[in-house]
């Protein structure tokens, strides 16, 4: 089945109080299409005017919406995620022309996934509860969770409308306004979610300005109107976002990325079944959705002794993987997302050979035909080295993979644990001790065990090190984006005789 | 003889005259991680906090490189050199409304090379 390119209005505006509004100055840039290199859409260059815009409908939304109960927000959540699976296909087809990921993965994962995470956070926010505890016979402590107020979150080009998910779905649930940037790369889905939801959210709840970093993110970051920022991206940024919210003494979340390893012990080999196989789509799962993905599995570490015969393996189904077309169904890998992504990952396949790494395969740019001749296509890339090498250490974001051999499992853990990252990792093995003690050792917010790649609603994701911190996809979340007031309730009629 | 650590293009330092003209003074500070990072940011000189962690790397066009410490252990064998192409990073660097992104070319140190760095 072949899916169609979606239908794009020539120029978007700003969602704010409820409504699309053109950007103050006037000025609008071009979106363009990582999959054939053609014109999109217009999008709002906004600056700090259209940020405060936005600043101002969340505050006049702030107080209403705080005080909706639990039961409404829920419901309206509800809601959100039926709208999206009732129009799945024009989302999944829209991230995959702004991207230029394939529509396999749009359809199968990224918006099933956002529906999911409203439901998950629909429900969480109903079962969540304050405490009481009793400190003396006398006094009685209340905790009760709060909104924060107007929250500001900057996302991603990766998973253009799952990134907004994230962010947007607990903040929303725990009863905070937002003013959203969506990336600059990949504004499209996002404003169509707006579009699709704007009569189900009250106006001012959920504002979107769209823009660059340098003219309308950073006046979001260092607003001293909002009361938290939430980022995804890359350190440098991360911590320029950091220290604008330190003048404002808010509190931040960030999701820093990462250089995560995928570590396979020796007895995966032991039998040639099921679970073999799903090892060897466990070591190829670099290439999804093109190596885009903070948590890409970018290093290989393969026991020694197993070396030869499981790289052979992993090679083998790295070149079965079916390039080109995004909107075939068949098609496992899409484009880059844009040209300076597609050339930095050229070059650091260039620095990696230069260093010595041997290029197992791939290595070089994918020339797609017809249509997409003028995308941003990259073959699958093994490059085997060691683990000081700039390419074991950098993140690439492109569909490469570093691969090294280690001889035990200290070496493992040494291995996995040099970088500067620790936002992913992944064991592989069929040994019942090895499946428990090493993903303890490694220091990463979430290590899959004979998975990779999974991102259910329901399980904490964040990282340690360098990666940031904050724990996404699950209850967790709420605590971020709510204050906890305490009550402190005394009982006795008498007084404590100080005075 | 004196090599330095990091060296730029022609094309690359015009933007950077322009951007000057435009922000005042600049910096530029290598990023890590996630999305558009792996690539020199440009900043506001004042914007961004700088301490004994980053390490100045060289000047090109008249603007300080850095680089965090932790990240320069890594790289502190290859050569550097500021380039740019058209692009659009969703950070916070300053090129990015113009439609260009900076990035960096790398290349070995020669052992003769090694000897003679400047920084």
């Amino acid at each position: 089945m072949s899916h169609s390119k979606p239908k794009f209005q020539e120029k978007y505006g700003n969602f704010i109080g409820g409504e699309f509004v053109p950007p103050k100055n006037g000025e609008y840039f071009d979106n363009t299409s990582p999959t054939d290199g053609k014109f999109i859409a217009k999008y709002p260059r906004s600056n700090k005017d259209d940020v405060n815009a936005a600043i101002d409908a969340a505050k006049a939304a702030e107080n209403e919406w705080s005080k909706t109960s639990a039961t409404e927000r829920s419901m309206i959540l509800n809601k959100i995620a039926d709208i999206i699976e009732e129009n799945l296909d024009e989302f999944a087809a829209m991230d995959t022309y702004d991207n230029g990921k394939p529509i396999r993965e749009t359809t199968m994962a990224d918006t099933p996934l956002a529906v999911d995470h409203f439901r998950y956070f629909a429900g969480a926010i109903r079962a969540q509860e304050g405490s009481a505890s009793e400190l003396n016979t006398n006094s009685v402590s209340l905790i009760i969770k709060e909104p924060l107020g107007v929250v500001a979150q900057i996302v991603p080009w990766n998973f253009p409308l799952l990134m907004f998910t994230w962010k947007v779905a607990p903040a929303l649930a725990a009863g905070n306004c937002i003013v959203i940037k969506p990336a600059e790369q990949t504004p499209s889905s996002v404003s169509l979610f707006a579009e699709k939801v704007k009569d189900v959210l009250p106006a001012g709840v959920l504002n979107i300005v769209h823009g660059f970093g340098p003219e309308a993110g950073k006046p979001l970051a260092s607003s001293p109107r909002v009361d938290k920022v939430a980022f995804t991206g890359e350190t440098t940024t991360g911590q320029m976002i950091m220290q604008y919210a330190s003048k404002n003494l808010n509190p931040v979340t960030m999701e820093l990325g990462g250089k995560s390893p995928n570590i396979f012990f020796n007895s995966v080999m032991d039998q040639d079944d099921a679970f073999l196989d799903k090892c060897l789509e466990g070591a190829v799962m670099f290439a999804l959705n093109q190596g885009e993905v903070c948590t890409c599995p970018s290093r290989m570490l393969i026991q020694e002794d197993i070396y030869e015969e499981f790289i052979e393996k992993v090679i083998a189904r790295t070149e079965s993987i079916v390039q080109g077309d995004p909107y075939d169904m068949k098609t496992q890998l899409g484009a880059q997302a844009s040209e300076d992504q597609f050339d930095k990952i050229l070059s650091y396949i260039k620095t990696g050979k230069e260093e010595g790494a041997e290029v197992l395969t791939g290595g070089e740019q994918f020339q797609a035909s017809g249509d997409y001749k003028d995308g941003f296509y990259v073959k699958p890339t093994i490059l085997k080295g060691h683990n000081k090498m700039r390419v074991f250490q950098e993140e690439i974001f492109g569909p490469v993979v570093s691969v090294c051999t280690f001889k035990d499992e200290a070496e493992a853990i040494e291995i996995a644990n040099d970088t500067l990252y620790g936002l992913g990792a992944g064991v592989w093995t069929r040994d019942g001790h090895q499946l428990y003690q090493i993903p303890r050792a490694i220091k990463a917010g979430r290590v899959w065990v004979n998975c990779y790649h999974d991102y259910p609603a329901h399980a904490p994701f964040g990282g340690y090190k360098m990666s940031g911190f904050g724990r996404e996809n699950h209850l967790m979340m709420l605590d971020h984006y709510q204050q906890s007031k305490n009550m402190l309730i005394s009982y006795d009629k008498n007084k404590l005789g100080f005075f | 003889m004196q090599v330095d650590r990091v060296s730029i293009t022609n094309k690359a330092s015009k933007l950077v005259e322009e951007l000057k003209n435009r922000h005042g003074d600049v910096i530029f500070h290598q990023s890590g991680g996630c999305c558009d990072g792996s690539a020199p940011m440009l900043l506001p000189k004042d914007d961004f906090y700088l301490d004994e962690s980053d390490i100045h790397m060289g000047n090109v066009a008249g603007v300080d490189f850095y680089m965090n410490q932790a990240q320069y252990e890594y790289w502190k064998h290859t050569h550097l050199t500021v380039d740019v192409i058209k692009g659009r990073g969703s950070s916070f660097s300053l090129e990015i409304p113009e439609g260009y992104r900076f990035k960096i070319d790398s290349r070995l140190f020669t052992e003769e090379e090694q000897k003679h760095l400047s920084t």
